[in-house]
């Protein structure tokens, strides 16, 4: 067997077996709450391929891009400033390590006050969630910085674009996208979330809605398409971190090679 | 010990402040307090949306005298307790199975990878079907997200331990204890502290955010129902002592992962989280 | 191909000065208890010279390079270069640090380390190009060009730190024990291309290591400091032949009284503190 397909065998090997035992172990089901897995995956087909993705799916997608990405440009944009000065950052530092502190999902009633139950309120709600992560590790690693590369960029007389752009950007991108991946994991709670509890269409609302009028397979079925979305994200970003922050992946393995 | 000393930086257990930097930390706070005093009373601020400061504490003081203020407290504290506990120890027992096999760790790499980004939101019908609004469906909620993180940092420290350590185990004929007592375990300790802090903070978010939207009885709850009662202040005057509990658990995980990293003589780089 | 300056044939008494040290003197406060680093140190260094440091270490060398360099001020006394006082890092100075590994950008390539400084300076695309092409040849790493540093053994990494410092085209090299942390045989080719480097492109070197055999085989003279208050011990001109290989230079009697010389000097330096 090729590398290629032997990765392939183990990949699909234990969930390929955990379906099938999901599926047979299902099959004859009378019970209410777990319908046979043939169930589930037909009407999967029937709910979402369908209207839904329009009217559910892709303004749920929306929405979480958008506050997303709003989150890293806020995030990496005040995260580099506080990172690089000491002082700004023994102000600033216990009034964020209390903001952060405070979960998330608990914003939804208060940004409800603000900005009632439509879009924007959702995406109020996702932003101020991943901004944490973002911006908290923006700065641990802005902080950490080479201190020898630092006086490299001034005793060869870097302009301060230069220094931004060369040497902090990509000497902190590596828990840059570490605090991504938190936000990524916060904003997709967010995004159900914020939905379940007020709305009016969404993938969260959607499968509150089945749940309520008792639609289980329906219910099931949107279980698994929200797996799909947060595994299907998770490995769109980490496509584009091994793209970014492929020296890094080289740098460390040279040296744990050398230790 | 069978072990190298490997030197280097631990970002989340250095102490964070010192000497000015601390008085520094107190000015900003009192700035920020100030501004959330001053911007609603002056409006720049809408009252009806965020009560000026004074008001959020005086309803937490009046709160706080109430028993009920005191349960939910209770409730919630005892449901991250337990969900923690039992993620903890799934989690690490899981890690340390796995992790023992090449074989087992190729095997559930993949289905790792695709549970784990699962939104355990995405349970939260499926929870309200089968247990309500008992403590139950928390706990569903608050194991399934929390176990991830411990169970992937018990991964990584299995897989961090020193193949030469090992040998020299095999060499003195340990036995199969031996060798998890004296290489794997001190290895993998930290980041099982790691896994622990990380899982904390996430069974807190994850127990709040089920009383929230389930409804079971907890600081969660009392959110919610303040704000359906628009009692304003009341809702705000939760959020800060949820936000000081999340302070609290994330302290007191610091300082458990730096008194056990104390003795401990290998300290390994943790990313900042 | 560069033309060959070899400003090293010229006598030393006929050298402009370049680089001016005078009555240097740097003392840090600390919270608890202040430190006098360098005390008093004059010196002159003259264009194209290679002038070597040596000095038991606490000696205060870095802080002198830091000083040199821009990155620190003096606390009296002041650097002259080019008839200029320094105030921040100077234009004219490149330097090249003992941890290779921390001094390139991980995230570039070995070309693109080399070139930055320039893109820096605002130097336009195809000169650059250029410049960093022959930087690279001149080291011996014409072919490396597109590897990231930590592909790269220790010494050629330091290779690419000194490309990197000749592209800049600076009329002082400052080096700051460049080779203490490779291999022998590696800092033995290194030092001869430090020669060869010098030769070739007419360039003013400082040159500052603990290891005096190094200084004496580099230089055309040394500077021997004191532990910290540091001064200049001694200025010694290292009169060996121009020509120089490691295996029968080493072995000239005269090599063997300047190192003598230089070692009785740095023993002296190492009793008398404070």
């Amino acid at each position: 067997m090729t590398n290629a397909l032997s990765r392939l065998f183990w990949a699909l090997a234990l969930p390929v077996v955990l379906l099938l035992v999901w599926w047979f172990a299902s099959a004859g089901s009378q019970n209410f709450f777990f319908p046979p897995l043939a169930a589930i995956l037909s009407t999967f087909r029937d709910t979402w391929i369908s209207s839904k993705i329009v009217d559910d799916v892709l303004p749920s997608l929306a929405r979480l891009l958008f506050g997303y990405v709003a989150a890293a440009v806020i995030g990496i944009v005040l995260g580099i400033p506080i990172g690089l000065s000491p002082r700004l950052r023994a102000y600033v530092e216990p009034v964020l390590e209390f903001l952060r502190a405070i979960p998330p999902p608990v914003l939804v009633p208060v940004l409800i006050l603000f900005a009632g139950i439509g879009t924007s309120m959702k995406v109020l709600v996702i932003i101020s969630g991943c901004i944490w992560p973002i911006l908290l590790n923006t700065i641990e690693g802005v902080r950490g910085l080479d201190e020898e590369l630092a006086n490299i960029t001034r005793s060869y007389r870097f302009t301060s674009r230069g220094r931004l752009l060369h040497f902090v950007l990509p000497g902190a991108s590596p828990l840059i996208f570490a605090g991504l991946r938190q936000a990524l994991s916060i904003g997709i709670i967010l995004m159900v979330i914020s939905e379940m509890f007020a709305a009016s269409n969404g993938i969260g609302f959607t499968i509150i809605q089945f749940q309520r009028s008792f639609a289980i397979p329906e219910m099931w079925s949107g279980i698994i398409l929200l797996s799909l979305v947060g595994f299907v994200l998770s490995v769109l970003l980490g496509l584009l971190e091994r793209r970014v922050l492929h020296w890094y992946f080289g740098l460390r393995a040279a040296q744990r090679g050398n230790s | 010990m069978l072990l190298r000393v490997k030197r280097s930086r631990s970002s989340s257990t250095a102490p964070r402040t010192s000497g000015a930097g601390w008085l520094r930390g107190v000015i900003g706070l009192v700035v920020f307090a100030a501004v959330l005093e001053i911007f609603p009373r002056t409006g720049l601020v809408s009252p009806l949306y965020f009560p000026p400061l004074s008001d959020i504490l005086v309803a937490l003081g009046q709160e706080a005298a109430t028993g009920a203020f005191w349960i939910s407290l209770l409730l919630t504290l005892r449901s991250w307790a337990i969900g923690l506990a039992v993620a903890v120890a799934a989690g690490a027992a899981l890690g340390f199975f796995f992790g023992s096999s090449p074989f087992l760790r190729r095997l559930t790499a993949s289905t790792i990878d695709f549970l784990r980004p699962i939104p355990s939101v995405a349970l939260i019908p499926l929870a309200v079907l089968l247990y309500g609004s008992t403590i139950r469906s928390t706990l569903l909620l608050v194991v399934y997200a929390s176990i991830w993180q411990v169970l992937i940092q018990v991964l990584y420290g299995v897989q961090d331990v020193d193949p030469v350590a090992r040998q020299t185990a095999v060499s003195y004929r340990l036995g199969w204890w031996g060798e998890i007592r004296h290489v794997v375990w001190p290895t993998t300790l930290p980041y099982l502290m790691t896994g622990i802090r990380l899982a904390a903070a996430v069974a807190l978010i994850l127990t709040i955010t089920s009383e929230l939207i389930i409804g079971t009885p907890g600081l969660g709850k009392q959110i919610a129902l303040a704000q359906s009662g628009g009692a304003v202040a009341t809702m705000y005057a939760y959020v800060v002592v949820t936000g000081l509990i999340g302070v609290v658990v994330n302290i007191l995980a610091r300082l458990l992962e730096r008194r056990v990293m104390h003795w401990h003589p290998s300290i390994r780089r943790v990313e900042a989280a | 191909m560069q033309e060959t300056v070899n400003l090293a044939t010229r006598a030393a008494s006929e050298r402009k000065p370049l680089l001016r040290v005078d009555k240097l003197k740097k003392i840090y406060e600390g919270r608890t208890r202040t430190v006098e680093a360098l005390r008093d140190l004059t010196f002159t260094v003259g264009d194209g010279e290679l002038v070597c440091i040596v000095g038991p270490s606490g000696a205060g060398k870095t802080t002198l390079l830091k000083c040199l360099s821009g990155l620190l001020s003096p606390t009296s006394g002041q650097i002259l270069l080019q008839d200029r006082p320094i105030s921040g890092p100077p234009e004219a100075m490149a330097l090249v640090f003992q941890e290779y590994g921390r001094s390139l950008f991980p995230w570039m390539t070995v070309e693109a380390n080399v070139e930055l400084p320039l893109k820096q300076k605002g130097m336009q695309r195809d000169k650059r190009r250029k410049i960093v092409s022959e930087a690279l040849e001149n080291v011996g790493l014409g072919h490396v060009g597109g590897s990231y540093p930590w592909q790269l053994s220790g010494g050629m990494q330091q290779r690419v730190a000194i490309a990197r410092a000749v592209a800049y085209q600076p009329k002082v090299l400052v080096m700051d024990e460049p080779f203490a942390a490779v291999d022998a045989q590696t800092r033995a080719d290194l030092e001869d291309l430090i020669r060869t480097l010098w030769h070739r492109l007419g360039v003013t070197v400082l040159f500052v290591t603990h290891d005096i055999d190094e200084a004496v085989y580099l230089g055309e003279r040394v500077l021997a400091l004191s532990s910290s208050p540091t001064i200049i011990m001694d200025d010694v001109t290292i009169d060996l032949p121009d020509e120089r290989s490691q295996i029968e230079t080493r072995s000239l009697p005269r090599f063997a009284e300047l190192r003598r010389h230089l070692h009785e000097q740095i023993q002296r330096a190492k009793s008398t503190t404070g």
